[in-house]
């Protein structure tokens, strides 16, 4: 009990110490792979009939699967998710939370240049 | 925040409390922005006054936060709305059918509560995916295949609620005949479970469809009579291999004699997989183009013709070219000695159409290996995806896409004559109503006594173009209901129309509907409206 007190005061310093806009964390990067392989992938991932990534591939987007650009930004990403685009929806907070957005958002962006 | 028709300010307030407390504060959503959310993106009312919206949402994670959801509503009769997954898009999404309804978001109802691989079913909530249930069962490496409509991201309960379809065999394609027991919250908030459910510790819930006395499933299907918090579904163990075979016929009388044949053939359980219609003439670069060869000139100038008034032309061309004027590609699931038999036996049976040919298709031992699933139509084999929301998406053909679609989708009897009389029907009708005229169509085969037609109606942006598709759909539901064919399903917009086709004895069904409705949610408070059936007080607010 003593060393699960340590654990969560230890944590609670880091979230107060922490830098307000670090780059996301290998955790969070990895939280969002899942998120997006769950929401995303099947439209926007790679093989066969993915109508997203058919979608930006006709428009001329290169890459068209989402996981290789390196130009999306965090708003963007949001919007799409919460306005949806065309004809893809917009998804409500029961299917992609805020947090499994803010991961999806640093999946995305992983590889984006500083 | 909207409040919704007929309840005071002040009890709304009051409700919205008690909803907080019943599901936890962070799962009752009334910001603009979170219930924006749960517009119907395919709307054919987006952005007019009269879009379907909610005044907001409520998420509920057990059946007894539902329960006592529905009792603070019907405290202070709020309408409230349940959806499931909320992905039935085209159908209405997760937005209300009358405007300003609360809706009750099951999406966090998502456990797989039992996959029974000894007896083949499995129970689930209304949360749960065709995805999920798939992962879950490809992970936990169950031989069974769930029967998946195009969308995977729909719920089974949801989907069979609105009497969906997929691609297996028959027993399975009709998702609402393949469920096998129910449990409801009704408006007061009690709870009951039909079939074998209703008996307490029933070992057979999920294995005996219609219990004892009255089989009530069906009156919680495309209704507002409860809210569905469990399903059974029956699944299909996996099968031994996967054949296909095509058979195409010269003439296009030809194709009166291929339907009958057809029918016989799935009714006497020869084939058991969803056939596929196609015509390999007018695939070429005609009405049915789907990626054939371009048209030579004189099929060019034979097509730029009603097609009507070329049918033995295009016969004469047809038998010129040797390309089968129609075809039919049939599906076989089982053994694969008995697939390759039956195939034979069917083509001894379509030998009775002069000049008919055959072509073998794709043959599988199963399971399919990973490489082989990117190669397949993939709900043909129990795999749900997204693919077919490439028929909106942008392409070089379709370079300027929209924002979604609605289908008009009659039934029409299984026939060949059927098939014809409805091209002239829909033909005439795609005139008088300024619509793409589509020369030729062709039905789907997902039930196996009746074909279903599936025009797709673009949604847009543009209202005006969203008045005039609205009253051009209701107007083929006209157009259909005179020559006695009924929409399956249909968008929140246009389901009190085909209801009012339904009228047998002046409106005898939709009066017991409605009678029912008053008896069992005398508040009227849940999903006013859907399927045409609203409750008195709005009935007599309408007039």
């Amino acid at each position: 009990m003593k060393n699960a007190r340590v654990g969560l005061l230890l944590a609670l310093s880091l979230m107060i110490t922490a830098p307000a806009f670090a780059a996301p964390d290998q955790d969070q990067i990895e939280k969002g792979h899942k998120v997006y392989d769950k929401w995303c992938f099947p439209c926007h991932g790679t093989g066969l009939g993915k109508p997203g990534t058919d979608s930006l591939a006709a428009r001329g987007q290169k890459p068209a699967v989402l996981e290789e650009r390196t130009d999306l930004t965090v708003p963007a990403i949001k919007t799409f998710v919460r306005h949806g685009v065309l004809f893809m929806p917009m998804f409500r907070k029961t299917e992609v939370s805020d947090a499994d957005l803010d991961a999806i958002a640093a999946y995305l962006t992983r590889n984006n240049k500083p | 925040m909207k409040i919704p028709p007929g309840v005071s300010a002040g009890d709304f307030a009051d409700a919205i409390k008690q909803f907080e407390d019943a599901v936890g504060k962070e799962w009752v959503f009334t910001s603009d922005e979170d219930v924006a959310l749960y517009r119907d993106a395919y709307s054919p009312f987006w952005g007019e006054a009269d879009e379907l919206v909610a005044s907001a949402a409520v998420a509920p994670d057990t059946v007894e936060q539902v329960q006592k959801v529905v009792r603070i509503a019907n405290h202070y009769k709020i309408p409230i709305y349940p959806v499931s997954t909320g992905k039935d898009l085209g159908y209405g999404g997760s937005a209300p059918t009358y405007s300003g309804s609360v809706v009750l978001d099951l999406k966090r109802m998502n456990r797989i509560l039992e996959v029974n691989e000894q007896n083949a079913y499995a129970l689930v909530e209304p949360g749960v995916s065709y995805f999920d249930l798939y992962r879950y069962i490809q992970e936990k490496g169950i031989k069974l295949w769930v029967d998946v409509p195009d969308p995977g991201w729909g719920s089974p309960i949801g989907n069979s609620l609105d009497r969906g379809g997929g691609y297996l065999t028959a027993l399975y394609r009709n998702h609402f005949d393949s469920h096998c027991g129910m449990e409801v919250v009704l408006a007061n908030g009690e709870l009951m479970r039909t079939g074998m459910g209703a008996m307490p510790g029933a070992q057979t819930w999920q294995q005996y469809k219609s219990g004892f006395g009255p089989w009530i499933d069906g009156m919680f299907s495309q209704s507002n009579f409860g809210v569905v918090t469990k399903m059974g579904f029956w699944l299909l163990p996996q099968p031994d291999a996967y054949l296909s075979g095509t058979v195409m016929v010269p003439k296009h009388e030809d194709l009166i004699p291929m339907i009958d044949i057809l029918n016989w053939l799935e009714n006497t359980n020869c084939t058991t997989g969803m056939p596929f219609l196609g015509s390999p003439l007018l695939s070429r670069g005609g009405p049915l183009s789907a990626g054939g060869p371009p048209p030579d000139a004189e099929l060019t100038a034979l097509l730029a013709k009603p097609i009507a008034t070329t049918l033995n032309e295009l016969d004469a061309y047809a038998q010129k070219k040797g390309v089968g004027f129609f075809s039919c590609t049939l599906s076989f699931y089982g053994a694969a000695e008995a697939n390759a038999a039956n195939w034979e036996f069917a083509k001894e049976k379509f030998s009775a159409i002069p000049g008919a040919k055959f072509v073998d298709g794709q043959s599988y031992k199963l399971p399919l290996t990973d490489e082989q699933k990117g190669n397949v139509n993939v709900p043909l084999f129990g795999i749900p995806s997204l693919r077919m929301f490439s028929i909106g998406a942008r392409s070089e053909a379709n370079p300027t896409p929209g924002n979604g679609h609605i289908w008009f989708a009659p039934i029409i009897p299984r026939t060949g004559e059927a098939i014809f009389e409805a091209n002239r029907v829909f033909t005439d009708a795609a005139k008088e109503l300024n619509l793409p005229v589509p020369s030729f169509s062709l039905p789907t085969c997902y039930w196996e006594r009746g074909f279903i037609y599936l025009f797709g109606f673009p949604i847009t942006h543009d209202i005006e173009a969203n008045k005039r598709n609205r009253a051009a759909f209701d107007r083929l539901v006209q157009i259909a209901a005179q020559h006695g064919w009924g929409e399956y399903r249909t968008a929140p917009a246009h389901q009190a129309s085909v209801m009012d086709t339904y009228s047998f004895n002046n409106h005898a069904l939709l009066h017991f509907h409605e009678t029912v409705k008053d008896a069992i949610d005398p508040n009227g408070i849940l999903s006013a409206g859907r399927y045409g059936i609203w409750p008195k007080h709005l009935r007599e607010a309408k007039g």
